[in-house]
């Protein structure tokens, strides 16, 4: 294979993976936008959504049917963490409140690796055939699906935050939280749908990435890491922002480990964290792209 | 339709009311004065619920709402215009306004629309902004979204916290001409205010606070002639000319 083949090669599998990130970052800053608190269980999230759909396979279940029953119930997980951990202490500091998604996310994996324990397990991929040849590159066609997913969830999530009421509301509550008390909403009850909505978003994440990456119980720590990094790249609040620094962090590390040492690739993305902390603590991209608070 | 009996609120250590009691009539319009941190927005926050009370009562309808949160309140029918307007910046003024209806959209919505259509009646300065984001507007009209917004709930009683603060004369005056609008059709308003001729001047009843207690009240008309009210609130030049202040 020639240069630019191989450099178009790295290109795919980093938007690949940077579609990954900015699912995470997406659901992320979506959450924090709205309650205030940055969730580190996220990727847990996936972990479990993925390894549900592949119990669920395994014991018999079509795949669209296992994507349904393990977002609808990780829509519904979500939820109750919220009401259980989160609600209790809405009116803890910042700290406080990061600190509890922290446990949540060492508990989620817990119970992850009590029921299924170290083996990896596996998702069949969602379309048949091998990998596509595009400009001298082989593209797995389950990159087109996360990319597809990623691009669904952007439109999604813009629509129902630009077109619809209920969206509306949402946002409402994250200009002006007494503006949107004094109206009427409740943004206790909205907080709990915005953690509904990162289970859903984030089973199905998992689910996608599945049939590349192997699920196991402890998936979610780098994913959420890495999403956690996607999302300040973009500046904490807006969902373009986060979208984009997931896939600049995916290129990035997919370039790094092609190109130098594959050894490179995790510490990269923390690098980077540290890299845009120090220069421009707001994010690279947020002030630019999306919607700002 | 309103009973306040003893209420106290603290902010902290700060004890910003004591033991306020006041009643309102249904269709009444009360001001309420006094000076920096005297605690009348307090006294607004806690009625629209932003505020828990350390103790007393609150009665709307007879019935206690005592420490019931803002989103109960609404429901209740009383709409708060706090003073730092607290509007959706980035939204635009139609969604604002359609935002301030939240607790009966879905149920009204064909009257949601006709609401929108009286606001703007009301305000006619915010007819052919309906698509410009709240933030771009002026304060004077953002002020007048911010009413428009509370109207949009269909309140009964309104609670107005400094309409006209750091605004034009002539936008204060159509405010005011507003408001005198809104109590000819019953509603019961309470309007805080630093600019107290005006209010003085639109309100039936008034009442005065100092550190958190009611120092005197009585008929707007009244105040307006008190020469304790005029020494410390109307400064001297307004004193001499009440009329002339407006
Ligand atoms: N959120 C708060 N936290 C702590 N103290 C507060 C808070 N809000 C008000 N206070 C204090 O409570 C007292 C009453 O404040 P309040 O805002 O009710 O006064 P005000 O009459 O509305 O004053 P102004 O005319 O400046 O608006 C003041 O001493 C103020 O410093
Ligand atoms: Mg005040």
């Amino acid at each position: 294979m020639d240069l630019s083949g191989q450099l178009f090669q790295l290109l795919c599998s980093g938007l690949t993976l940077g579609g990954i990130y900015a699912l995470i970052a997406l659901a992320l800053v979506t959450t924090f936008n709205i309650t205030g608190v940055l969730n580190m269980a996220q990727g847990e999230f996936l972990a479990l959504g993925a390894l549900l759909a592949a119990s669920l396979c395994a014991a018999g279940a079509s795949l669209p049917l296992a994507f349904v029953i393990a977002v609808a119930a990780l829509a519904l997980l979500g939820g109750l963490l919220e009401r259980s951990a989160i609600h209790p202490a809405r009116h803890a500091p910042g700290l406080i409140q990061i600190i509890i998604t922290i446990s949540l996310s060492i508990s989620l994996r817990g119970l992850a690796l009590l029921i299924w324990g170290t083996e990896p397990v596996a998702l069949p991929a969602f379309s048949g055939g091998g990998p596509l040849l595009v400009l001298g590159a082989a593209v797995n066609p389950q990159s087109l699906w996360i990319l597809g997913l990623v691009a669904l969830a952007v439109v999604g999530l813009h629509g129902f935050f630009e077109l619809t009421y209920t969206g509306k509301v949402f946002r409402a509550c994250e200009i002006n939280r007494t503006g949107a008390r004094l109206v009427g909403i409740n943004p206790a009850a909205l907080s709990c749908l915005a953690f509904a909505g990162s289970g859903a978003l984030g089973a199905a994440a998992g689910i996608f990435i599945t049939p590349v990456t192997l699920a196991t119980y402890d998936m979610g720590f780098l994913l959420g890491v890495k999403g956690c990094v996607a999302a300040i790249i973009g500046g904490l609040n807006s969902a373009g922002g986060a979208v984009l620094g997931g896939l600049l962090l995916g290129i990035l590390e997919a370039f790094g480990a092609g190109l130098v040492s594959s050894g490179l690739k995790d510490a990269l993305s923390l690098l980077v964290l540290m890299g845009v902390l120090l220069w421009r603590p707001e994010g690279l991209i947020g002030a630019v792209a999306g919607r700002k608070v | 339709m309103l009973e306040i009996i003893g209420l106290k609120v603290n902010h902290g250590w700060v004890r910003a009311l004591q033991d306020i009691s006041l009643s309102v009539h249904k269709g009444e319009m009360v001001a309420v004065i006094g000076s920096n941190g005297a605690g009348k927005s307090t006294l607004l926050g806690a009625l629209a619920g932003l505020y828990k009370p350390a103790g007393g009562r609150i009665l709307l309808n007879g019935r206690p709402v005592t420490g019931k949160p803002a989103e109960y309140m609404v429901r209740q029918g009383v709409s708060l215009v706090p003073e730092r307007r607290e509007i959706f910046n980035s939204l635009s003024v139609l969604d604002n306004l359609l935002l301030g209806a939240y607790h009966h959209y879905r149920a009204l919505r064909d009257a949601v629309r006709e609401d929108v259509k009286r606001v703007l009646d009301l305000f006619p300065a915010l007819r052919g902004r309906e698509r410009d984001s709240a933030g771009t507007l002026s304060g004077g009209l953002q002020q007048m979204l911010a009413i428009g917004r509370a109207l949009m709930a269909r309140p009964s009683l309104l609670l107005l916290d400094e309409p006209s603060s750091g605004l034009a004369p002539l936008v204060v005056r159509e405010i005011m001409a507003a408001l005198a609008g809104l109590k000819q059709t019953g509603m019961t308003i309470i309007l805080v205010e630093q600019n107290t001729a005006a209010a003085l001047k639109v309100t039936d009843r008034a009442l005065v606070i100092e550190r958190g207690r009611i120092v005197l009240s009585g008929c707007s008309a009244d105040l307006l002639n008190n020469p304790r009210v005029q020494q410390a609130y109307l400064g001297r030049v307004r004193a001499v000319r009440p009329a002339a202040a407006l």
